[in-house]
């Protein structure tokens, strides 16, 4: 990415991309634009280059913000009417460690209220458009920061992903999409979805840049007792030979497509000299069961602190103190934000409990072991991302099960809270982007991104 | 499963969601549909599995009782609600 210095200001770099996000205005990228404080910044930047003083590794980069990381710029609306009024008076810790290094937030990228969806769709603020095709949708629940990237409005956009929500969106765009191993960079700052498997992760245009937004980004934080010490930037180089493909991911369901593309890495890897593995991993088709127990659970709890009292929206058409809460609630969530948390409140509740919470934790024990077992095969496994490429809009929004089918093959990811690098893998007859993606074991996330370096080479 | 209209209410108030009769309606078939699909977890046989419900295995990470610098004041904290008075969050009378 180009980088703020003697011969390009970081000025110039950020009115361009603004520029460009108002060109593509029709598209719905952004909820809000940051250009007043971004431009302010962009000066400081260059004034300190034109000084010799020394800069960060990001000077001048202009970036998008998912809308669900807390920003002191603009209000963290989670795209949600909730939140729409909230001001956070802190910055999470990747907002914090990107700007440290000098990178400039010229905007939030829209999503899926809550990070609800797969298909930005469920925005209170309204659908963003495929970055390709105006009838079709963004993917999600990260739509907004993957079309910035793809429309080359920024270099980077960070994203959240709880069961897919970089890397479906990154596939449905064409451009690469990380989530790294469970813990790997810090939560702190962003609106929660599902504690257990929510992971901050970044859309760029290739593997490099991935790799230095990782380095900057990866670490323990006290603020985030989950992350692991850093692993990332100690990472010794591994050879690597075998690479799996799940045979039970073969079948009809899959678009011809993408089961194409992926044929197609197949045949450019073996050419390469590495040898493919044939998987069998059963346990994988109960996953989307499994994360649409476990998420709801999750999700039930961590959003029953909007109270309508601290922050947030607050209804007026409350009487009472017992109205707030149940009429802000009712009036702030989207109608997907409530089937989820009343999802959540059904698998928890007494009666319910061990048949679907619980043994959904056991199910995730097998998925989990089912992950070891392969990456004692091969080093990494080779996937679709979704079964379909970008779908129509409006075509599922309204049959949450077919919508929750989309995710089949991003969340056991997540349930394993393994690394997987969305690749941009060619595109239909018509245009539209196809995508697959790289999964590795546990901390394995530096080589796996110099791993796809080798298939960024077959275009 | 089937889910009674009773179900739905009890969930709905769990959930702290003032619903209309309409939006209760319109939720009912969704959430069938739903929990009929999770529901084919039952094929999968756990017996003997022990839960996972952190993928790290960790538990309980404590840290010192010390008061840290807190980057939010009072005042910041306060702004975000839409009745304050004495450093106090206003809400409706209860009693």
């Amino acid at each position: 990415m180009k980088i703020a210095d003697k011969n390009t200001s970081a000025v110039s770099l950020v009115k361009e991309a603004l520029e460009k996000a108002k060109k593509y205005e029709d598209k719905h990228i952004f909820v809000s634009l940051n250009e007043e404080n971004a431009l302010k910044k962009a000066e400081e930047i260059d004034k300190k280059i034109a000084k010799g003083e020394k800069v960060g590794r990001l000077a001048g980069v202009p970036y998008a913000l998912k809308d669900n990381f807390l920003s002191k710029e603009g209000n963290t609306t989670a795209s949600s009417l909730i939140l729409e009024p909230f001001h956070s008076p802190i910055d999470s810790t990747t907002v914090k460690k990107l700007e440290e290094e000098g990178a400039i937030m010229i905007g939030r990228t829209n999503m899926d209220s809550f990070a609800h969806g797969s298909s930005t769709e469920n925005s209170y603020f309204g659908p963003t458009k495929n970055a390709k095709d105006d009838e079709r949708v963004a993917g999600g629940s990260s739509g907004g920061s993957a079309v910035a990237v793809a429309l080359d409005i920024v270099p980077f956009a960070t994203g959240t992903d709880t069961g897919g929500s970089i890397r479906q969106p990154a596939s449905f765009n064409g451009v690469y999409g990380f989530k790294p191993t469970y813990g790997t960079i810090s939560r702190y700052g962003v609106v929660a979805m599902a504690s257990s498997t929510d992971c901050i992760g970044f859309f760029t245009k290739n593997t490099e840049d991935m790799n230095l937004l990782m380095e900057i980004c990866a670490g323990q934080d006290s603020n985030d007792m989950t992350t692991l010490p850093d692993y990332y930037n100690e990472t010794e180089e591994k050879e690597v030979k075998k690479i799996g493909i799940i045979k039970d991911f073969d079948n009809d369901k899959v678009d011809e497509n993408i089961r194409n593309a992926l044929a197609k890495k197949v045949e450019f890897l073996k050419q390469k000299g590495y040898e493919i593995v044939e998987l069998s991993m059963p346990t994988l088709k109960y996953a989307l069961a499994v994360y649409y127990i476990i998420v709801p659970a999750e999700v039930s709890s961590n959003l029953s602190r909007h109270d309508g009292i601290r922050y947030g929206y607050r209804s007026d058409n409350a009487k009472d103190l017992g109205e707030i809460f149940s009429k802000s609630r009712n009036e702030g969530f989207m109608s997907e934000n409530k089937r989820r948390i009343m999802i959540g409140n059904f698998v928890l509740s007494s009666g319910f409990y061990d048949a679907y919470y619980l043994k959904a934790q056991k199910a995730r024990t097998k998925i989990i072991e089912e992950y070891k077992n392969a990456f004692e095969k091969v080093d990494y496994i080779l996937t679709p991302v979704s079964p379909n490429p970008a779908f129509r809009l409006g075509e599922k929004v309204n049959d949450p099960v077919s919508m929750y089918l989309e995710d089949v093959m991003s969340v056991p990811i997540n349930l394993a809270g393994v690394p997987s690098l969305a690749v941009p893998a060619g595109t239909t007859e018509t245009g539209l982007p196809l995508g697959l993606q790289i999964v590795g074991p546990r901390r394995s996330d530096k080589n796996l991104l110099k791993f796809a370096k080798i298939l960024e080479e077959d275009k | 499963m089937k889910i009674k209209r009773e179900d739905i209410l009890h969930l709905a108030d769990l959930s702290n969601f003032s619903m209309s009769d309409k939006e209760i309606d319109s939720l009912g078939n969704d959430l069938e549909n739903i929990i009929s699909y999770i529901s084919e977890l039952n094929e999968l046989d756990t017996d003997g599995v022990e839960p996972t419900y952190q993928v790290f295995e960790m538990e309980n990470i404590w840290r010192d009782d010390e008061i840290k610098e807190q980057e939010a004041t009072r005042e910041d904290l306060l702004a975000l609600t839409k009745e304050s008075e004495e450093n106090q969050i206003k809400v409706p009378k209860v009693l």
